[in-house]
C-alpha cells in the first residue's frame, strides 16, 4: 500500500507542479534536448498548451494561390543544397562523381572495408548475412540459382551507388568516390566482366560503359499472369 | 498553507483533493517517524533518500507505475505496465487517472508482439504483425509490420528536410513544419512487403498466420498529396520517374512512375491520428497505394524526378522475380489480390468440435475486394464469407463465416475476387507460371488442415 500510495503522490505532485517542472528541466546546466519537451501549462486549469502552428520556411508569403499550387510554403532548393545529397549513380553514367581507381587499389580497399563479411574471395557469408559477390553466372534457370553482382546485377552502375551508398555495414557511406570506383573494378575485374589486370582503371566514363552480363535479363510485370483454371 | 490552497478546487476534483491531502498526511506522519536528520532530502518535501526530483523524474518516465506496482516493470508485456490486480475492483478506487504518464498503455493481461524474421543480421531484418489475435482492420501502430535495411535511425524533425528536385522548373525544399502547413489527405490502405511468404512457395515452412503472411498492415495515413508537391516544383514533360530516397543508413532508394505518383502517393507524417512511428519512417515516409512495401521509402528525405529509372540495387538485384526462363520481372510493384484465414490458423488448437467463426483478411493493391469465399474441405466446395464494413480500396477487408466443426479432418481455405474482377489463384497455379524461384509475390491461397484432435497446421493442399 506504501507504494501505491508514494506513486499517488507522485502524480499529484506532477498536476501539481507542472510549470515548476519545465523550470527544473530547463535550467541552463542541461545539455541540449534531443526528446520533444514538455509542453507548456497554460490558463487556470493547466491545461497543456497545444504544439505551435508550424511555421512555413518561406521568406515571403507573396503571390499565394492554393489553386495554382503555390502556397507561400517552402524555399527554393540551391544546387549546394542538393549536390549535398544528390548522390545516386544512373545506368548512362548521370550522377557518377569525378575521380577513378584501380583493380590494385580496390584490392587493398576491399581487403580493408569489404573482406571481413564478403569473404577474402567474394564468396558471402551467410552467417552475417553477407552476400556472394561473384559467381553464378548461368546458374539463374538452375533449381537453385545463384545471384550475384556477376551473375544477376545488370548494371555496373547500381554497384557503384549501392557501395557508394550504403557499405560496408559498419561504416556505410563512408568511402570516397575513388574507393568505390576501385573497389567496383576489383569486384568486377574478380568477376571476369572486366580485366583483373591491377591497372585495370574504372571512372565515370568506363563505369557506364561496362557491361554485365545479365544485362537483358529484365522484363517488365506482365501481371495479371495467373488465371483460375476452369 | 492551508489544504485548500495548496490543492485548489480549479485544478482538483473532491475526490482527487481528499486523496491529495491524505497523501500529504501520510507523508508528514512518515517524516516524522524519521528521527532529527534536518539534512535529509525531505526538505524537500518527499520521502528520505528520495528527492523531489527523482520522484518527478520517476513519475514522468514511467508514469509511476514501477513504483505503483511494487514490482519490475519488465514483469509487464511491452507496451503495458504491471498495476496490481484488484481481487474486488468494486470495493476500491482504481488507479489514479495519468498514471502511465498520459499516454496510455496496454493491458498488462495482452502481450501480442511483433516477431522477428531469424535473419543472419539484426539491422537488416523483418518483423511481423500477429495477424492470428487481430481484430478488424486496422493494425495497432506498434504491431505494424517491418522492414528494415540498416536499422531505425533516429531523426530530429527539427532539422529533417525534404528535397524535390531534378527534371523540374523549380527545385524546392521542404521543412516539416511546411509540409504540415500544406493541405493534407487522409487514406486507410494497407502496405505488404512483396516478401510476404516468401518461405512458403516450396514447402509449407512457417506454422503461424504471422510468419506466413505478417508482413502486411493497413493503417490510416496521413499527409500531402505527392501530386501538390510535384505540382509546386513544376515537373517537366519528359519526366517519367521518381527516385525516393531514405535517409537511413542504407539510404534506401526505389524508382517510381511518375503516373503513379501523381495519381495517388502520399507523403505521409502521421498514422492512425498521431505522428508516424520511428519504425515507419518518422517524419516522413512515403505511401504508394497498392505498391510492394520496399517502395514506400521511410525517413524521405529526397526525390529526384527523371527520364528513366534509376536501377538502383532494391529493383535490381532485390525485388525482381526470378522465373523457370532465368529472366527476371522487373518493377512488379503492384500487390495482387490475397487473403488468409486468420481464425483459425496455424500453431493453434481446437479444443472441442463446436461452433467456430472463421475469419480473415482479404485485400487487393488494384483496388476494393469484391467477394471472399470460404473452403473447408481443402476447396472441393466453396461458401460466401461475409464482409465487415469498412470495405475500402487497397485495404484489409474483414471476412467472416460461421462454421460448425464436426471434429473430423478439415482444411480450410479462403479465397478473394478483387473488384477488376482478378481471382486469388491456387499455388500450384502460381507455381505453374512463375516456378519457385521468384522469391516475391506469393498471393496463392494459404490451406489450414484441422486435425481431429483440433491442431491446426499450415499445409499445403
Amino acid at each position: 500500500m506504501f507504494t501505491r500510495k508514494l506513486s499517488l503522490l507522485c502524480v499529484l505532485a506532477i498536476a501539481g507542479t507542472g510549470p515548476a517542472i519545465a523550470q527544473e528541466t530547463s535550467g541552463t546546466s542541461e545539455p541540449q534536448r534531443t526528446a520533444a519537451a514538455l509542453p507548456e501549462r497554460i490558463g487556470e486549469y493547466d491545461e497543456r498548451a497545444p504544439a505551435p502552428v508550424p511555421d512555413s520556411s518561406t521568406a515571403s508569403i507573396e503571390d499565394i494561390d492554393p489553386a495554382d499550387a503555390r502556397f507561400g510554403i517552402g524555399q527554393p532548393a540551391t544546387e549546394e543544397e542538393i549536390a549535398r545529397i544528390d548522390i545516386d549513380a544512373m545506368p548512362d553514367g548521370r550522377g557518377l562523381p569525378p575521380g577513378q581507381g584501380t583493380f590494385a587499389e580496390g584490392e587493398e580497399v576491399y581487403s580493408q572495408s569489404c573482406a571481413a563479411c564478403h569473404g577474402a574471395n567474394l564468396e558471402g557469408n551467410k552467417d552475417l548475412g553477407a552476400a556472394p559477390l561473384i559467381g553464378g553466372r548461368g546458374t539463374l534457370t538452375d533449381e537453385k540459382p545463384i545471384k550475384t553482382v556477376e551473375s544477376y546485377w545488370p548494371y555496373a552502375s547500381t554497384l557503384f551507388d549501392y557501395v557508394h551508398r550504403a557499405m560496408p555495414m559498419n561504416a556505410p557511406g563512408s568511402l570516397s568516390a575513388d574507393e568505390v570506383y576501385a573497389v567496383s573494378a576489383y569486384i568486377l575485374g574478380r568477376a571476369d566482366i572486366i580485366s583483373d589486370d591491377p591497372g585495370t582503371m574504372l571512372d565515370a566514363t568506363s563505369m557506364s560503359e561496362v557491361e554485365m552480363p545479365n544485362e537483358d535479363g529484365f522484363v517488365s510485370d506482365p501481371r495479371p499472369d495467373v488465371a483460375p483454371r476452369e | 498553507m492551508p489544504k485548500d490552497q495548496k490543492f485548489p478546487a480549479s485544478r482538483y476534483g473532491p475526490a482527487e483533493r481528499h486523496m491529495a491531502q491524505s497523501l500529504v498526511e501520510i507523508e508528514r506522519k512518515m517524516l516524522a517517524e524519521q528521527s532529527g536528520d534536518a539534512d535529509c532530502d525531505c526538505k524537500e518535501g518527499m520521502f528520505n533518500g528520495l528527492t523531489r526530483r527523482n520522484i518527478l523524474a520517476g513519475g514522468l518516465a514511467l508514469g509511476g507505475s514501477a513504483l505503483a506496482a511494487g514490482q519490475a516493470a519488465a514483469d509487464a508485456p511491452p507496451g503495458a505496465f504491471e498495476y496490481r490486480v484488484q481481487p474486488e475492483p468494486t470495493k476500491e478506487q482504481g488507479r489514479t487517472i495519468l498514471e502511465d504518464g498520459g499516454y496510455g498503455s496496454r493491458s498488462q493481461f495482452e502481450n501480442e508482439v511483433r516477431w522477428r524474421y531469424p535473419t543472419a543480421s539484426l539491422d537488416s531484418s523483418w518483423s511481423m504483425t500477429p495477424l492470428a489475435s487481430g481484430y478488424g482492420v486496422i493494425t495497432p501502430s506498434g504491431l505494424h509490420f517491418e522492414r528494415h535495411h540498416a536499422g531505425i535511425p533516429a531523426i530530429d524533425p527539427r532539422t529533417h528536410e525534404l528535397i524535390l528536385h531534378g527534371m523540374v522548373d523549380a527545385p524546392m525544399r521542404f521543412t516539416m513544419d511546411d509540409i504540415k502547413r500544406l493541405p493534407a489527405v487522409s487514406r486507410i490502405c494497407f502496405i505488404e512487403c512483396s516478401g510476404n511468404g516468401l518461405t512458403e512457395w516450396d514447402e509449407p515452412t512457417l506454422q503461424t498466420v504471422q510468419g506466413t503472411h505478417g508482413l502486411t498492415s493497413t493503417s490510416e495515413w496521413i499527409g500531402v498529396r505527392l501530386s501538390t508537391l510535384l505540382d509546386m516544383v513544376g515537373v517537366s514533360d519528359s519526366a517519367a520517374w521518381i527516385l525516393a530516397e531514405g535517409a537511413d543508413a542504407a539510404v534506401m532508394t526505389r524508382s517510381v512512375p511518375i503516373d503513379k505518383a501523381m495519381d495517388d502517393a502520399i507523403v505521409a507524417y502521421a498514422q492512425n491520428g498521431e505522428a508516424l512511428r520511428p519504425e515507419q519512417g518518422y517524419p516522413l515516409r512515403l505511401l504508394l497505394p497498392g505498391y510492394e512495401g520496399n517502395t514506400h521509402i521511410k525517413w524521405l528525405r529526397r526525390l529526384e524526378i527523371s527520364d528513366k529509372p534509376f536501377m538502383t540495387r532494391e529493383e535490381t538485384s532485390k525485388y525482381t522475380d526470378l522465373m523457370p526462363d532465368g529472366t527476371a520481372r522487373q518493377f512488379s510493384m503492384t500487390m495482387e489480390a490475397k487473403s488468409v484465414i486468420t481464425f483459425p490458423s496455424g500453431a493453434m488448437k481446437l479444443p472441442r468440435p463446436g461452433f467456430y467463426e472463421i475469419t480473415g483478411l482479404a485485400w487487393s493493391g488494384r483496388g476494393k475486394v469484391a467477394k471472399v469465399e470460404v473452403s473447408t474441405d481443402g476447396g472441393e466446395t466453396w461458401q460466401e464469407a461475409s464482409l465487415d464494413w469498412p470495405v475500402l480500396p487497397v485495404s484489409h477487408t474483414r471476412f467472416r463465416m460461421p462454421w460448425t466443426w464436426s471434429g473430423e479432418e478439415a482444411v480450410l481455405q479462403s479465397r478473394t475476387v478483387d473488384e477488376t474482377g482478378y481471382v486469388q489463384p491456387t499455388l500450384p497455379e502460381l507455381i505453374d507460371v512463375r516456378g519457385l524461384n521468384s522469391v516475391y509475390h506469393l498471393n496463392a491461397i494459404q490451406s489450414w488442415h484441422i486435425a481431429p484432435n483440433g491442431e491446426v497446421t499450415n499445409v499445403h493442399a
